[in-house]
């Protein structure tokens, strides 16, 4: 890539700084300002851990925090089994019926907005009686995120030669075998990144959360938006701080594991 | 299939004894097709192999090749026709329960494990005791020669080293026959010579069956004994690599291995009186009057034929030959018009009178050739009807 | 019965699962927002009874579709309230889908021609904010534009300003935090197409006469048309529909018509209206959500 014509040109080098710096300076001054000892948001008082403290002895806070680890939890292991299994089906089944409407099915809560979703889902456990709060949320966040499951485990399934598999079964591994010892293991880094992009985004999710939830489970970010409502609030810098932390060490993680399953093999699709 | 617990001698053993099977061949491809959607990719192809036999299938690429040797792993099954090993149709038999094994033209090396998981792959699954398979992989590992290497994971290796594991692989589990697909197609020239004469000493001291598919007419000859060549789904002619060449039973197969002038003509029916011709045939070309040809094994059904002639077998000169040796009945005037030097051999191209264009290439037999032909030269080609080979149309 | 059959059966199997939850969970769900929609508003209005109980049987399901009316479409085209609302979403996600396309693409096309070490760690450094919360890079963003925060803070101390200026609740703010949030998703396709492409593409244009320019929209753009389609497609779609960011950084004197759904069913508890906006949503989005199922699929199903 060094040859003349391809080479980085200054405005190339320009939009990539302009764009990262966009994207990342809000991010790091919110966690700044969660340091800042001032009861006023905007006014710098001196490094200190007070809303940190704050936030540990806010127990409805903490609960919508707990709330939203598990939901995250439970939707995002459902969600990636349903994924993958999904995935295989489409990439390995071939055509078989009903196969257009699955994938469309697959494809378009990842762009549906999520009024329409979470209005949805509200109407048809309102239908069946189901007594909303942990497990429709459960419910709603899976039903959405393993198709962010899908289309990770899929793009990876995709790039794997299908000789593996057949030097599998030529090895004398049956159709079942041959995905257990070969195609998993080499999906698995692709499977992990899924699980961690499905929990990221349940812990996320404001909108479809709102919609199915019901009284006294509200989740982290139902709070933190009736929070922000009012107005800004150190406080909340310091949940948001936290909760960017957390991300930080599924990230890390992740990169490990991928940097793990590189020495393996092919590179995992990063989303 | 990989029950049988032994040294490779024993598995040249059970060769033996389904060679012993009265009057049948070990491989025995009965009349089969395999057709995608309307395309026949395999075409009614029947074909017997020894035990023990090397064979290569040769043919240009999408003429099938692949397929069949797919059919023969268990990953296609043909539409019809019938596949015997041993005696026994295998032509449903899912790839994971034949005694056939592949290796495949991108290795499919497993990347997430080692060398040795990968050679014990298939002995894992056949159940062995492990103590079984370490002795298995060990043996293995010595005979492809990559001792010291069994911790390292596939993309650590040479692509020489992947084609290896990928052959032990493939060898470990004792298979009756063992399919390659374009084995050395990934190795560049000169370690592809040297795996060439590895594999057939491999070949020759197990005493296995192997088939092997390639493009590379020049691998197919070194290597097999017997040469199946392909096109559009069946078999042109199986035939051993020197017959192949000097012996092509069709314009086609002529054309597709080595080069060749092809000069077309008729039959001239009324038999030479001239004495030295009494035991050829004469063909009347338009581009290169009459040639005399050595009267083929079986009668010519046509009289619309073909001379075909390879070019090392064309010989130059400045004047026309003095003798009335027969071997240069055939002459041919014409000038040089093309001199390609290519290290062993020259490559002339001789414009006829009548504008045909005849190849003829001559050993570089010394250094300093001040005899060499030159563009423009008036030169004689001749050759013996001996060396002509007659096609019909 | 070839080995790709062989591997097939298993593999479909395999569908069952999620096949049978999206159509619970996705498909049937549509089904009940179509009802409601064409219910009176006084029976389905909470304290809610469900639409169907089995032990009613069919006799119940056919009084209940003789109940269906348009009403509610009716309401949703007479009052300018909806009309508005939902030309305003299109024209928002109209116009950041092409500031997010003006902004997305010198930055994925920069990713492409790094170095490739650095193309990873590039698109790594894309994909972390998009991990990060949503709501919280929103509200980080607050922080920054309130009447007392850091921008006005700047440029008070810079005196470019003499007095601190409003960004708060106004429509520039409501655009800078949806550019903010969906610029990865305009990125990404981006970059994955731009970064396919055969460097030696570039050097036959230049060498055949076109300058870095002409190489550039000759060559280079029209090669990443696929990529443009479905960037501006993930971005379109959410954010007609989009609810947070207007919500909190837009002025409440216009709304989207997702704040407007919000609106009638959280705070006016009329779910039939906000099933019939819902519905009318969905309607004016088939067209693009089938493009970009068509696109997906071509991507990710490719044989």
């Amino acid at each position: 890539m060094a040859s003349a014509t391809n080479k980085l040109s200054r405005f190339n080098i320009t939009a990539l700084a302009l764009g990262l710096s966009f994207l990342y300076l809000p991010i790091v001054i919110l966690i700044v300002y969660s340091f800042n000892a001032s009861r006023l948001v905007t006014v710098w008082g001196g490094w200190s851990l007070h809303w940190y403290d704050e936030f540990f002895h806010d127990q409805a806070m903490i609960d919508a925090a707990w709330m939203s680890l598990r939901v995250g939890a439970t939707s995002a292991t459902l969600a990636t089994i349903l994924g993958t299994l999904a995935a295989v089906a489409l990439s390995r089944g071939a055509g078989f019926k009903g196969r257009t409407l699955f994938s469309s099915m697959l494809y378009a809560p990842l762009v549906m907005p999520e009024v329409i979703t979470g209005l949805s889902l509200l109407l048809l456990f309102v239908a069946i009686n189901a007594e909303r709060g942990f497990w429709t949320v459960v419910i709603a966040h899976t039903t959405l995120t393993m198709c962010f499951v899908s289309v990770v485990v899929q793009a990876r399934l995709g790039a794997i030669d299908r000789s593996f598999e057949e030097a599998a079964m030529d090895l004398g591994c049956d159709p079942l075998r041959a995905f257990a010892a070969v195609t998993l293991p080499l999906i698995l880094p692709s499977v992990a990144a899924g699980w961690m992009l499905a929990f990221t985004l349940s812990l996320d999710d404001l909108v479809i959360a709102s919609f199915t939830t019901g009284p006294g489970s509200a989740t982290l970010p139902i709070r933190i938006y009736s929070e922000v409502r009012l107005g800004v609030k150190p406080e909340i810098n310091a949940i948001c701080t936290l909760v960017v932390a957390l991300i930080a060490v599924v990230i890390v993680v992740a990169s490990l594991a991928s940097k793990i399953s590189d020495a393996r093999g092919k590179n995992a699709a990063p989303l | 299939m990989s029950k049988d617990t032994g040294n490779p001698a024993r598995a040249a053993d059970s060769n033996a004894e389904s060679r012993s099977a009265p009057g049948m061949p070990l491989l025995r491809i009965d009349a089969v097709v395999k057709k995608f959607g309307q395309f026949r990719a395999v075409d009614a192809l029947s074909l017997d192999i020894q035990a023990g036999e090397f064979f290569a299938l040769l043919g240009p690429s999408g003429c099938g090749k692949t397929t069949l040797l797919r059919m023969l792993a268990g990953f296609e099954t043909p539409d019809e026709g019938r596949i015997l090993l041993g005696g026994e149709d295998i032509a449903q038999i899912s790839p994971h329960q034949r005694p056939v094994n592949m290796m495949f033209q991108s290795y499919a090396l497993f990347p997430h494990l080692s060398v040795r998981d990968n050679i014990a792959f298939g002995l894992k699954r056949a159940k062995l005791p492990s103590s079984e398979i370490g002795a298995r992989v060990k043996e293995m590992v010595t005979l492809v020669k990559l001792d010291g290497l069994e911790k390292r994971k596939p993309d650590q290796l040479s692509g020489g080293q992947r084609q290896r594991v990928a052959l032990a692989r493939s060898l470990a589990r004792r298979p009756k026959l063992l399919l390659l697909d374009e084995p050395l197609a990934a190795l560049d020239k000169k370690l592809r010579e040297s795996t060439q004469l590895e594999l057939m000493e491999l070949q020759r001291r197990l005493g296995l069956t192997f088939i092997i598919v390639t493009h590379d007419q020049q691998e197919a000859m070194t290597m097999a004994a017997r040469i199946g060549v392909m096109d559009a789904g069946r078999l042109e002619q199986v035939a051993s690599p020197r017959d192949l060449y000097e012996a092509p039973r069709s314009r086609w197969i002529a054309e597709f291995v080595g080069d060749i002038n092809l000069i077309e003509g008729k039959l001239d029916t009324i038999e030479g009186s001239h004495a030295t011709i009494a035991r050829r045939l004469a063909i009347v070309t338009e581009q290169a009057g009459t040639i005399h040809i050595a009267k083929p094994s079986h009668p010519l059904s046509r009289t619309s034929v073909c001379v075909a002639i390879r070019p090392e077998k064309i010989k130059l000169s400045r004047r026309a030959p003095v003798s009335d040796d027969v071997r240069a009945i055939n002459r041919l005037e014409g000038v040089v018009a093309d001199v390609g030097y290519l290290g062993g051999v020259t490559g002339y191209k001789i414009e006829l009178d009548s504008g045909l264009i005849l190849r003829s290439s001559l050993a570089n037999t010394a250094r300093l050739d001040s005899d060499a032909y030159g563009l423009g030269q008036r030169v004689v080609a001749w050759f013996s009807p001996e060396d002509c080979v007659v096609l019909e149309q | 019965m070839s080995a790709e059959a062989n591997f097939t059966r298993p593999a479909r199997l395999a569908a069952i699962a999620p096949y049978v939850w999206m159509a619970l969970f996705f498909l049937v769900p549509f089904l009940f927002v179509l009802k409601i929609s064409l219910s009176q508003t006084a029976i389905a209005q909470p304290p809610y009874t469900p639409v169907f109980s089995l032990d009613e049987g069919w006799e119940a399901i056919k009084t209940a579709f003789a109940a269906l009316s348009l009403d509610n479409f009716r309401l949703l085209v007479s009052d300018d309230l909806y009309v508005l609302s939902y030309l305003r979403s299109l024209a928002v996600a109209g116009v950041s889908t092409a500031i997010l396309l003006l902004i997305g693409y010198p930055i994925a096309y920069g990713m492409a021609r790094l170095p490739q070490r650095w193309q990873g760690v590039a698109m790594m450094l894309v994909i972390v904010p998009f991990w990060t919360s949503f709501l919280i890079r929103i509200y980080a963003w607050i922080n920054i534009l309130q009447h007392d925060g850091l921008l006005n803070q700047i440029l008070l101390a810079l005196h470019v300003v003499s007095k601190p200026m409003v960004w708060l609740s106004t429509d520039s703010a409501m655009y800078l935090g949806i550019v903010y949030s969906y610029l990865p998703f305009m990125i990404l396709p981006l970059y994955a197409t731009l970064s396919k492409m055969d460097p030696a593409l570039l050097e036959a244009a230049a060498d055949l006469g076109a300058s870095p320019r002409q190489a550039f929209w000759r060559v280079t753009f029209p090669l990443s048309l696929p990529g443009v389609g479905a960037g501006a497609l993930l971005c379109f779609i959410p954010i007609v529909g989009e609810f947070v960011i207007p919500d909190l950084l837009a002025g409440s004197n216009a709304l989207m018509i997702g704040q407007t759904l919000w609106l009638e069913f959280f705070n006016n508890k009329d779910w039939p209206t906000a099933s019939a906006v819902a519905v009318v949503l969905l309607l004016l989005l088939l067209a693009p959500l089938l493009l970009y199922d068509r696109l997906q699929r071509r991507q990710l199903e490719r044989t």
